[in-house]
């Protein structure tokens, strides 16, 4: 954790999966940075490609070819045997996933289960995995934990399966934690519970989390920076902020703007972003997003030819503060409402409540 | 239990003229308990206990709440799908709830549903024409005239007619969803029972569908049960809404006096709970962490359901139900011994 460099570091990823309709490369030229004690939240639809990424950060693609580079703490991760990797994995870098019924196995106790993890990796015995498993079931906030670590998984609300789950990611203290829709089967109080504790033990323990989500709320609540992925690529990335305040690609407003808000006043409809996902079988050579995209639809001839032929690179945007960056050749302009040539400081806290009731005329 | 029973419309609406369209009174739905090991049934778990509404044709129930407060099952018992254990679902004036399978077929088809699940609400085996045209052939309408009718529809809900002879598998999940709405509109029907109807579509598709929801309700004066567990959903497309916890309704109301300024503290933390799409907003906010989760139906709590998990709970909360009964100036009703007073003329968060 002294290193220089950040926590993970992944460049240019790309993962391909063998399928009988042809080779899909469900990530195409992912690239991010987490530090420590930071969480970048990763927003996507389903085939975005953001759950293959964590997969494969976790080296956990079987079929798949994966190229790129990965380096946690600046160790490459890509090129390691399995061996070595298995020492990395849930030692210095840990995943929970959306459904921990069936991340758990039934037959054993989930004191078991907690204990085996932190046994393997410290070659502890029965007795000492099995203190460690009751200190981490209390930590996650299980009550009674010595004596429901006797308990099996089925015994548990789904809300305490995923304190299990937590519990045992973060048995062996790793300094990664991967987080894949760790709430979406939750229902929203039990959803408060988890996200709290994962970033009481983020504070305590300056881990570094990934939060894989598709929900714009989970990412607004938890994440320091944003990386929106569309059709398997890296659609923006942005201070948190900054991504929910001036988003520049066109597919990040339009999902801000066909949420349904619970501090809404106005009845107007939502605005819909047309169209569906794109297939990733047959990738656009331009911007996935073109078919959907009303910047490319309002463009000219020769614009939209370019959006729908040339992929856009993912470059710093206009307002690049905190490295804004964005795929898009005609990105949005930097809030258009509020009359800021100056380059966007930091972000500040207080004043920031001029949010998504969007520029009319940016469509 | 029957607390219910002494009132009379809940969260009624003020003018009072036209019955309503729907008028569900001291619904319970009672599942038969897991045999313990000796072999013995095990007591009864109360999935619905008592849930009472009204629906006015043309208007939109949102029926809120965490996962095993009974909302699907409400829900199935007004269709029918469930049998309900007691209670009385009147449909336009007539009480359905005991009628026979032959004596509901009129019936079913003013009162129709759609699914959470697009795909498995629909035969993979049977194309769209006919998926669609079922209900309508069930009704006693011709083969061609179903067919013609289907093709209106497909155009209705925003899908190519001539796609009618496709299979479900070659359609997206919004596409499949559009479907699922396609059919439920066959029969002309003036209530539709929603089940979660978005939850499983990706946020981009979620609009579309709940645009195209709204968009019917105008222009064919539909009624809608809106049951889901998103609650920025459900104050987008309702007008208003019921909470539901442990088979119950602890809050009904306008949705104004609901989202503006709830009065069960349940209520209160399920909204503040939600996470807003929006950081600044989000580090401002205060947050009601619920201790817990939600209790067993199987072993509900004593006295106010609610209460182990209720900052507020005192003496009288372990012991005694509340009524479910007007709390605040308007016709919000909420179950709660001690229920927020409504702050004058505040709405929003």
């Amino acid at each position: 954790m002294a290193a220089p460099g950040p926590l993970l570091e992944v460049r240019d990823l790309q993962v391909t999966f063998p399928t009988p309709a042809g080779p899909v490369r469900a990530v195409d030229g992912i690239g991010f940075t987490v530090e420590a004690g930071r969480t970048l939240g990763i927003v996507g639809e389903s085939g975005s490609g953001k759950s293959v990424t964590s997969l494969a950060v976790m080296g956990l693609h079987r079929d798949a070819t994966v190229s790129g580079s990965i380096a946690l703490d600046g160790r490459e991760l890509t090129a390691l045997p399995d061996r070595e990797l298995n020492r990395l994995r849930g030692r210095r870098m840990a995943m929970i996933f959306q459904d921990p019924l069936s991340s758990l196995h039934p037959y054993y106790t989930v004191g078991e289960q907690v204990a085996e993890h932190y046994r393997v990796h410290f070659k502890a015995s029965r007795a000492v995995g099995r203190r460690r498993a009751v200190e981490m079931l209390g930590e996650v906030g299980i009550p009674e934990p010595a004596r429901r670590a006797a308990d099996h998984p089925h015994q548990f609300s789904g809300g305490m399966r995923q304190r299990v789950m937590i519990a045992m990611a973060l048995a062996c203290e790793p300094d990664l934690l991967i987080a894949d829709e760790p709430t979406t089967a939750l229902d929203v109080t039990v959803q408060a519970q988890i996200l709290e504790l994962i970033a009481r033990i983020q504070a305590d323990r300056g881990l570094g989390v990934v939060m894989i989500t598709h929900d714009l709320g989970v990412v607004a609540r938890v994440a320091h920076e944003v990386l929106v992925m569309y059709g398997g690529r890296a659609a923006e990335q942005a201070p948190v902020d900054q991504l929910f305040t001036a988003p520049a690609h066109a597919y990040t407003r339009g999902l801000l703007d066909s949420l349904p808000r619970l501090d809404d006043t106005d009845d107007a409809p939502l605005r819909a972003i047309p169209g569906s996902p794109p297939s990733l079988l047959a990738p656009p050579p331009g911007c996935p997003y073109v078919p959907r995209c009303p910047r490319a639809a309002a463009g000219s001839a020769a614009e939209r030819d370019r959006c729908a032929s040339e992929r856009p690179a993912f470059g710093l945007a206009a307002s690049s503060a905190g490295g804004h960056r964005v795929a898009c050749h005609y990105p949005l302009e930097a809030v258009a409402a509020v009359p800021a040539k100056a380059p966007a400081p930091a972000p500040a806290p207080a004043p920031a409540p001029a949010p998504t009731p969007a520029p009319e005329g940016s469509r | 239990m029957s607390a219910l029973e002494t009132v009379a419309a809940p969260g009624g609406p003020a003018d009072g003229g036209a019955p309503p369209l729907l008028s569900v009174r001291d619904l319970v739905k009672t599942f038969p308990g897991r045999r313990t090991r000796g072999g013995r049934a095990g007591a009864p778990v109360r999935a619905v206990d008592g849930v009472g509404f009204d629906i006015n044709a043309g208007e939109t129930l949102g029926l809120v709440g965490e996962s095993g407060c009974g909302k699907s099952t409400t829900g199935r018992m007004i269709v029918r799908l469930l049998e309900p254990t007691s209670g009385s679902v009147t449909f336009d004036g007539r009480d359905i709830s005991h009628l026979s399978a032959r004596a509901l077929r009129p019936v079913r088809r003013h009162v129709q549903m759609v699914f959470q699940d697009p795909f498995s609400s629909l035969n993979p085996r049977q194309t769209v024409a006919r998926i669609i045209s079922d209900p309508m052939l069930a009704q006693g309408s011709g083969a061609a005239d179903a067919r013609r009718r289907a093709a209106e529809l497909m155009e209705l809900v925003g899908l190519i007619p001539e796609h009618l002879d496709r299979y479900p598998h070659e359609f997206s999940g919004g596409q499949a969803q559009r479907i699922g709405i396609a059919r439920s509109l066959a029969t002309r029907p003036r209530l539709i029972i929603a089940d979660e109807p978005v939850s499983a579509l990706d946020v981009s598709i979620q609009a579309q569908i709940v645009n195209l929801m709204e968009t019917l309700q105008r222009e064919l004066g539909l009624a809608y049960l809106f049951i889901a567990h998103d609650l920025s959903v459900v104050k987008r497309v309702c007008d208003r809404v019921a909470v539901m916890y442990l088979g119950r309704i602890v809050e009904i109301g306008h949705k104004a006096e609901v989202y503006g300024a709830p009065a069960h503290p349940y209520t209160r933390a399920l909204l503040s709970a939600v996470p807003l799409p929006d950081p600044a907003a989000e580090r401002a906010r205060e947050r009601i962490v619920l201790l817990g989760d939600p209790p067993s139906p199987a072993h509900p709590p004593a006295g106010c359901t609610f209460h182990p998990r209720c900052h507020k709970a005192r003496e009288i909360c372990r012991t005694e139900a509340p009524l479910l009964q007007i709390a605040g100036p308007g016709q919000r009703q909420a179950a709660c011994h001690f229920p927020e007073p409504a702050p004058a003329g505040r709405t929003g968060l």
